[in-house]
């Protein structure tokens, strides 16, 4: 990313957008066939479930793809990690972003949050990106922390949690999602900016996306090209335990003479039990 | 955490969990001493309260974000817990970040061990796992915790505390993103993941309408209207209704579910509820594998008759 301050920098030609984008395991790989290694501490993809990008990711590719639609951009979809399947991380150049870059090695394979943002932010200095949009969190670890520490750790604005984003010259406006409702907010450029499921379902590949994709060869980056310091590779926190949670007890069903009874019936075994 | 006003109900469960957790609770407040006053009251034993001033308006999250990160460099604390709200969810790893803190998000328990040690549960995989994470001593621990984790102490008015007054210096250059507008949707005034109780629909009921009784049934209960994907997608509801994996993660005492199935989509989201409450025609489907009590049955026959009975029992 340009360095800012007060998006100075900002070219009048096209904008460059990045799109972080994780690959993760198949969010809905059936309950029977999840698996957690207790060696590892990790979940590995079920045999016959290959991985998927992030949904929130694609909801961010989403976003990328309609501003390039609008008003012309370049996006180019950055992840860290390794073992990527070239089929699966290729999707969103699939459905039109233009460039991907991979910063893939072994000891990238299961940073913490922190450390994460840290290589995005290392990658970002070389891809002079105008507009950073992350998807609101992953559904492996679920942390929604990654764009939000990558904002702090680039020292630029950050909108997260947004339904829509446009660009508006050197101005990005969002709709921020609150407990009542959204917030109208904005900022100049660079900025980071997470996107949520509301701005509406991700676009489906075109065959000739699916084309484009396949020819384009992504860039890939090895931690040596990024001067990463090893130090910051490091986990902030330990995990001591990963388990799978023990189910609920069995089901209590209320039966009456009719639905509506059962309905009241329903409704006073709850207050017995001081629920309502 | 707190902020302007009166303290959230939120706010004085946090200051009770940390009470709970021993050692001396110290709340950061952003309002006035009156704010600070019902930190106290609330079981705080210490405020450290930065007042109001046009820099740090209620609307400037950037500005806010400034006082907490002061706050925490001159008053170092083990452990910061933040409220998985709207905001929560923000400030927590961006402070992290800027006091290279350790930061967790979605915590449903923390525990802190006979040596001080602290650690914190939190659902992962969307709630399929769950994870144990340990923080190191050498770290500021920062935990954003879903709603609910601890019951607020009864208010006590006579209680005493200290209050310090910070002097945050705000600088103008950081403060980046504006508020220009705010869109309130819900006139309820009840937001999905605070609320206590939910009432959501599903694929089952056919069509927008009968979100209607949906929300006639969440405001004699106090609660909120949620939804799944498919009801979502479908345009039954807005989409800022959704539970699920890809929605909203709520965790109330009670959630009442009408025409849902289960899918593991939609359980990721509601998986940490205190109790579930399933109304579906299909016997087999599985959300009733993680409810406690389930009706068998048409939702709009049960809908009726649980509704009359509970205006009954509100003596309406």
């Amino acid at each position: 990313m340009t360095p800012p301050p007060g998006g100075a920098n900002f070219r009048a030609v096209t904008p460059r957008i990045v799109v972080c984008a994780k690959q993760v395991v198949d969010p809905e790989t059936p309950l029977s066939a999840f698996e957690i290694d207790p060696s590892l501490m990790r979940v590995a993809s079920a045999p016959g479930v290959p991985p998927v990008v992030n949904g929130f990711d694609e909801n961010a590719t989403e976003a990328a793809l309609r501003i390039k639609d609008a008003c012309g951009a370049h996006v180019i979809v950055l992840s860290v990690g390794s073992d990527f399947d070239l089929s699966v991380i290729k999707r969103p150049v699939s459905m039109g972003a233009d460039e991907l870059v991979l910063v893939d090695a072994p000891e990238l394979a299961s940073l913490d949050a922190m450390a994460t943002a840290y290589v995005l932010s290392r990658a970002l200095a070389r891809l002079e990106a105008d507009l950073v949009l992350c998807g609101r969190q992953a559904s492996d670890w679920d942390n929604a922390q990654v764009p939000l520490m990558l904002a702090e750790l680039l020292d630029v604005a950050c909108l997260p949690f947004v339904r829509d984003v446009s660009l508006d010259a050197a101005t990005v406006r969002a709709e921020r999602i609150t407990a009542s409702g959204y917030e109208e907010i904005e900022a100049d450029l660079p900025a980071v900016v997470t996107v949520s499921n509301e701005l509406g379902p991700p676009r489906y590949p075109t065959l000739r996306g699916i084309m484009d994709a396949g020819r384009k060869q992504p860039t890939v980056l090895a931690p040596g090209d990024l001067d990463l310091d090893p130090g910051r590779l490091a986990p902030t926190m330990g995990l001591e335990e990963l388990y799978v949670p023990a189910s609920r007890s069995v089901c209590e069903f209320i039966e009456g003479e009719d639905g509506a009874d059962a309905g009241r019936l329903l409704a006073l075994r709850l207050r017995e039990e001081g629920m309502i | 955490m707190a902020d302007a006003g009166r303290i959230s109900q939120g706010s004085a469960e946090l200051i009770a969990l940390g009470r709970s957790l021993g050692g001396q609770v110290c709340a950061i407040v952003i309002g006035d001493a009156e704010s600070a006053r019902a930190a106290i009251a609330a079981g705080a034993d210490r405020v450290l309260l930065a007042e109001e001033t046009p820099e740090v308006s209620a609307g400037e999250r950037d500005a806010r974000l400034q006082c907490h990160e002061q706050a925490c460099r001159e008053y170092p604390q083990d452990l910061v817990l933040v409220g998985e709200t709207d905001d929560g969810a923000e400030v927590g790893p961006r402070l992290a970040a800027r006091l290279d803190a350790a930061c967790a998000q979605g915590c449903t328990s923390v525990e802190v061990g006979p040596g001080g040690e602290i650690s914190a549960t939190r659902p992962v995989y969307g709630g399929n796992a769950l994870a144990r994470l340990s923080f190191p001593p050498d770290r500021m621990a920062i935990i954003v915790g879903r709603a609910g984790m601890s019951d607020p102490l009864p208010q006590d008015p006579e209680r005493t505390g200290e209050v310090v007054r910070l002097s945050p210096v705000i600088d103008p250059g950081r403060v980046r993103v504006r508020s220009t507008r705010t869109v309130r949707q819900d006139p309820a005034g009840v937001g999905l993941e605070e609320a206590r109780v939910v009432v959501g629909g599903g694929r089952g009921l056919g069509g927008p309408d009968p979100f209607g009784q949906l929300g006639d049934l969440a405001v004699a209960l106090g609660g909120a209207v949620g939804a799944s994907r498919a009801a979502c997608d479908a345009g039954w509801i807005d989409h800022s209704r959704q539970i699920g994996l890809t929605g909203k993660r709520i965790t109330p005492d009670l959630y009442i579910t009408f025409g849902i199935s289960g899918a593991s989509q939609h359980m990721a989201g509601c998986g940490e509820a205190k109790a579930i409450v399933a109304v579906n025609s299909d016997g087999s489907a599985p959300i009733f594998r993680q409810a406690q009590f389930g009706v068998v049955g048409d939702w709009k026959a049960v809908l009726t008759g649980f509704m009359a009975a509970v205006m009954e029992l509100r003596g309406d």
